[in-house]
């Protein structure tokens, strides 16, 4: 009994001693990203590497945020990723509470449809949308960014598992007290299932603000980049002074890892849903 | 109220409150997937003013032909091949792990989440020095160990590792919360009767624990695969917007890119993208009828009550 006792003790630090080894793994490269920030390029590119700089300089920060116009990169990505979240989470709670709760002719036809478009690679869709966009002259405008994302099946898709987690006595309940299916979408049904909208809003906010790919394309003014273009046109024009690198990487990445560390229950609440649902 | 028949007024009030969700995704998902497949057929194409002058096979025989292509489908497998079981075993284990421990294990599920939500662009740039030949972190440490340097971005040998490498670090702990909402759907039951039965760790966890995780199991297969097809802006991050040294990180979506933006040539780019769809509609079936086929979910306790 004692002996059990002491291996199940030694399997336990064994998990620890292996659970905080993969910890370090995924911690190094932020560790590593503010440690060069704070050091000096001669300092940076020192080897063996030194881990903690002789005196912390802020200066690549400052520098970083000078040499290319990040204020207006974060502006940016903070105005696209707001009105993209905004828009889309109004069209996907109207949608999902139309499959959800009401009758209508055709909602299974249509639901189907639209799940299967959710298998489609969104690679695919960027060439023929760059093409509907030219026709409307909208490249190469905030527009670009925002009005193909205002409207996304997969949102609709995941509220609607929170809609329908609400039993529909309630709704009826609601109706026979007079209440419009408007009034009870939005004073009963929403904030009942607070946790499930704000888990889908930060997926979509996180999605958003890390778009690559498609801001990639459809914007070449500097003016309306995000920060993620941004950084890319900054490492590739500016040449690589490695602490101001990872200063403006510090950039892109510090506003999204504080919101999560703020709002992790939430976020990873809706990531375990998503994936019990398949 | 419940089992009446649809009334217009029900059925327009439905189409409503759906309508502007509607509108957007018609004109920039189902429209975009019909006009995908037509403009794969283009071969003249202005594509300013949206005519055709010319349609046939012509781009899929092209891009066939093209070693470009070619190399990009190679690529994209031994990426895929590479990346996703060493995501998957690495996350089962440490999920297993993380399910298993008492104290601190909500704090570790955050650490190990953290990559997931930062920009691949960005992380993937840390990545580049950590990788860099001369002075980065990576070699440092390969040099504590008696290791020789390694040319980690400018040699076609590595460049796919470091990409994989990359890619495992930044997916595992979206799997590992996906795996441990599967552990946690359990029934701690089986587990207490295998422990009865008296089943040792390891049996409990290949015969109890696999089977019942299973489902979970096929989805994070699947949705790592697909995403796995899809990789981009590592490559274009870490290469510097290249597709790596002598185009060993030429993946699928980079040819569609290169195709579509450097050439301009949106035939052949849509035609890549339908290639691309295709291998990934065979991918998810046959991962579909594999896990129909071997539906451990269901009664697989019995096997170690039986005895």
């Amino acid at each position: 009994m004692n002996n059990k006792k002491r291996s199940i003790k030694l399997s336990t630090i064994f998990s620890y001693i292996i659970i905080i080894l993969g910890a370090i793994t995924m911690l190094i490269p932020f560790i590593w990203m503010i440690d060069t920030s704070l050091k000096t390029q001669s300092e940076a590119i020192k080897t063996p590497p030194i881990w903690i700089p002789e005196q912390l300089r802020f200066d690549s920060y400052i520098n970083a945020w000078k040499a290319a116009p990040f204020a207006t990169y974060l502006v940016n990505s903070v105005f696209v990723t707001l009105t993209t979240t905004a828009l889309q989470l109004l069209t996907s709670i109207m949608a999902a509470f139309g499959f959800a709760k009401l009758r209508f002719k055709g909602k299974g036809l249509l639901f189907g449809i639209l799940l299967a478009t959710m298998m489609v690679p969104g690679e695919m869709l960027i060439i023929p949308n760059f093409v509907t966009l030219s026709k409307f002259h909208l490249i190469n405008t905030y527009g670009a960014l925002i009005i193909p994302w205002i409207a996304s099946f997969f949102s609709v898709f995941a509220l609607r598992q929170a809609f329908l987690s609400v039993p529909n006595t309630i709704y009826y309940s609601s109706k026979i007290d007079g209440a419009s299916d408007w009034r009870f979408l939005w004073k009963v049904l929403v904030p009942m299932s607070k946790s499930s909208i704000v888990a889908i809003t930060m997926l979509q906010v996180i999605g958003s603000w890390n778009s690559f790919m498609w801001p990639l394309i459809v914007i070449n003014d500097d003016k309306l980049r995000t920060l993620p273009v941004g950084l890319q046109a900054f490492m590739t024009e500016t040449g690589i002074q490695y602490p101001e690198l990872m200063a403006a990487t510090a950039f892109v990445i510090a506003p999204m890892a504080i919101l999560y560390l703020f709002l992790q229950k939430y976020i990873i609440a809706g990531v375990s849903r998503s994936g019990l649902k398949g | 109220m419940i089992n009446q028949k649809i009334t217009w007024k029900e059925s327009i009030k439905g189409w409503l409150f759906v309508l502007p969700m509607l509108i957007g995704v018609t004109v920039f998902s189902l429209y975009p997937i019909v006009k995908s497949f037509l403009m794969s057929t283009y071969t003249d194409y202005d594509f300013i003013n949206d005519v055709v002058y010319k349609k046939g096979i012509a781009n899929f025989q092209y891009i066939f032909q093209d070693p470009n292509f070619i190399t990009a489908i190679k690529n994209t497998l031994i990426f895929v091949i590479g990346a996703v079981p060493i995501t998957i075993i690495l996350s089962l284990f440490f999920a297993v792990l993380l399910f298993n421990i008492k104290k601190l294990a909500g704090f570790f599920r955050t650490i190990y989440f953290l990559p997931f939500v930062t920009s691949t662009i960005a992380i993937s740039m840390v990545w580049t020095w950590i990788f860099n030949s001369r002075s980065g972190l990576a070699n440092y440490f390969l040099g504590l160990l008696g290791i020789n340097p390694i040319d980690w971005l400018n040699s076609p040998k590595y460049a796919m590792l470091t990409l994989i490498i990359i890619s495992v670090w930044k997916g595992l702990g979206f799997n590992i919360i996906l795996l441990l909402a599967g552990l946690g759907n359990i029934d701690k039951r089986y587990k207490e009767a295998a422990t009865i039965d008296g089943a040792n760790a390891w049996q409990t966890f290949f015969h109890v624990i696999l089977p019942q995780l299973s489902p979970t199991l096929v989805f994070v297969f699947i949705n790592s695969i697909i995403g796995h097809f899809k990789v981009f802006d590592e490559i274009f991050a870490v290469f510097g917007g290249q597709p790596g040294p002598s185009k060993s990180a030429l993946t699928m979506v980079f040819y569609i890119y290169q195709q579509f933006w450097a050439s301009n040539n949106y035939g052949r780019a849509a035609a890549a993208s339908v290639i691309l769809f295709a291998m990934i509609m065979v991918v998810t079936v046959i991962q579909w009828q594999i896990a129909k086929k071997f539906d451990f979910s269901r009664p697989t306790k019995v096997r170690t009550n039986k005895k």
